[in-house]
């Protein structure tokens, strides 16, 4: 405990001193950089954060220049019921995620052992190992990487936010009057351009870790090899009796939180809507696909057998009527 | 044109045809509502096609007529090299028709590829892919009008 408190009066103290050490001062760690080739998971350990949003804040201030400028007045979209989605005049906004805020803190209050706990659990884009929307975007903006990152392409995406419809978390966030669509047809094809945490990819290629996770002064986050995080997900979580989120949802996520309460009272106790996503259990949104992808390829082997049966009983029936004529 | 010796289809010919048209339509449909525009051209406010606006429920459809697409077309290939060919030869337009749909096959293969775990596609393949299904598609539907118009069908009895 004492030491927790210690740890808290350095962050109170330190937390500027480490906005001045700078980006690339914190390199991404060795065992990283080595694995770029395979896909990469964050654990995130709820316990230790405080909740103190420097990871809010460090996503806004690195990722600012990616944030939409959109243009305005917007073209008016027909028909009349399409939605704007303008958060350029909220850019402030920090207890959900928006175009202009990849990452929030979940607060959530509950009992143990009896005494009344509230955790803060940093959300954004769980990164999913399958991600429906990624797979399910008709025009391949939003991408899955090698290194396990799901990255929405700002330059090709046209906001028509499916990605955010087929997203268990319905993570992704519109911003109306920037993109694509600006060039094509305003009025009739979409809508602006989806946003979310795309886990500081720039950031990665430069081997720099991605800036919440630099940031944070509790050492929340950790990035590393997918099947390490796991092990350690699995340690931590056998040692506190804990539990473990992002794993196996959704077919499996590159997000693992470990928590000691279970996930289903934090997901009761925390405020869910509009960009504040939920943390309930997720069916794989994509197993359907892939067990039908199976069933393609027997597919043309079915039609060919039964062509051939025909084939089969046709010359047969040749051969029978032949012999009859006899 | 051709259609003087246009040849009459046998009843499991006009069967598989109209099971051929069919799945195409389908799948035209159901490719279409991949892309978000159901919802907002009021499609999906039609009485009864709520389902169409469900992006989840029409790429299952979308696979399910791929899987029957498939074995169609190797019905129908492998019929054709077995004993169709003794007694038909293709048109021009089974040939353009055939290029196009290897198209459409050939993009919606990789696409269903690149939909598996553990598959990733350079930065612009999967662009380049999604275009060129809906552009063959596009593109067999209009020639496929056309040869509708023109009366042209995909097999000429052989002369001998
Ligand atoms: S994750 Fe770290 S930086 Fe973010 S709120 Fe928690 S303690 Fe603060
Ligand atoms: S959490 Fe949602 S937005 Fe993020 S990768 Fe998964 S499906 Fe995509
Ligand atoms: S990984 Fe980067 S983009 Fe994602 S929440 Fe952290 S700082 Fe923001």
């Amino acid at each position: 405990m004492a030491n927790e408190i210690s740890r808290r009066l350095f962050i109170k103290g330190g937390l500027a001193a480490i906005g001045t050490v700078g980006a690339s001062s914190l390199p991404l760690p060795a065992t990283v950089r080595g694995a770029t080739q395979g896909a990469l998971a964050t654990l995130i350990d709820i316990r230790k954060c405080i909740g103190c949003e420097a990871c809010v804040e460090a996503c806004q201030e690195v990722n600012e220049p990616k944030f939409p400028e959109p243009e305005k007045p917007f073209p008016k979209m027909y028909p009349s019921r399409v939605k704007v989605s303008d958060w350029s005049d909220e850019r402030d906004v920090m207890d959900r995620l928006t175009p202009y805020n990849w990452l929030f803190i979940q607060e959530a209050t509950v009992t143990v052992n009896g005494e009344e706990q509230t955790f803060t659990i940093p959300r954004r884009c769980m990164h999913c190992q399958n991600p429906p929307c990624a797979d399910l975007c008709p025009w391949g903006a939003a991408r899955k990487l090698k290194n396990g990152i799901t990255r929405i392409d700002a330059d090709i995406c046209l906001g028509g936010s499916k990605c955010k419809a087929v997203c268990p978390w319905h993570i992704p966030e519109r911003q109306t009057g920037v993109g694509l669509y600006m060039d094509i047809l305003p009025a009739f094809a979409g809508n602006g351009v989806m946003y979310k945490c795309d886990r500081c990819y720039d950031r990665l290629e430069q081997g720099e870790l991605p800036a919440c996770i630099e940031v944070c002064p509790e050492n929340v986050q950790k990035i590393g090899p997918r099947d390490e995080i796991i092990k350690e997900a699995h340690a931590i979580a056998k040692e506190i009796n804990g539990h473990i989120y992002g794993e196996k949802e959704n077919g499996g996520t590159n997000t693992i939180y470990v928590s000691p309460v279970p996930f289903e009272e934090l997901n009761k106790a925390m405020e869910k809507g509009p960009g504040k996503p939920h943390m309930k259990p997720v069916e794989d949104s994509m197993a359907h696909a892939d067990n039908l992808a199976k069933a393609m390829v027997i597919a043309p082997l079915a039609g060919a057998v039964a062509a051939l049966g025909k084939f089969y009983k046709f010359t047969k029936n040749d051969n029978g009527s032949e012999e009859s004529r006899k | 044109m051709k259609s003087h010796n246009r040849y009459e289809l046998s009843g499991g010919q006009r069967i598989l045809r109209w099971l051929y048209v069919l799945t195409l339509i389908v799948m035209g449909f159901t490719g279409f509502g991949q892309m978000p525009i159901f919802k907002r051209y009021y499609i999906a406010d039609i009485p009864g096609m709520a389902w169409a606006a469900n992006f989840f429920l029409t790429h299952y459809i979308h696979y399910l007529g791929a899987i029957f697409l498939f074995a169609l077309i190797a019905y129908v290939i492998l019929g054709y090299i077995l004993s169709g060919r003794k007694q038909f030869s293709l048109t021009a337009s089974a040939y353009v028709r055939i290029a196009l749909l290897g198209g459409i096959v050939v993009t919606g293969i990789f696409r269903v590829f690149k939909n598996l775990p553990d598959v990733v596609f350079f930065p612009g393949f999967t662009l380049f892919i999604d275009i060129a299904h809906l552009g063959f598609m596009m593109v067999y539907i209009f020639s496929a009008l056309f040869f509708l118009i023109i009366k042209s069908g995909w097999v000429v009895r052989k002369s001998y």
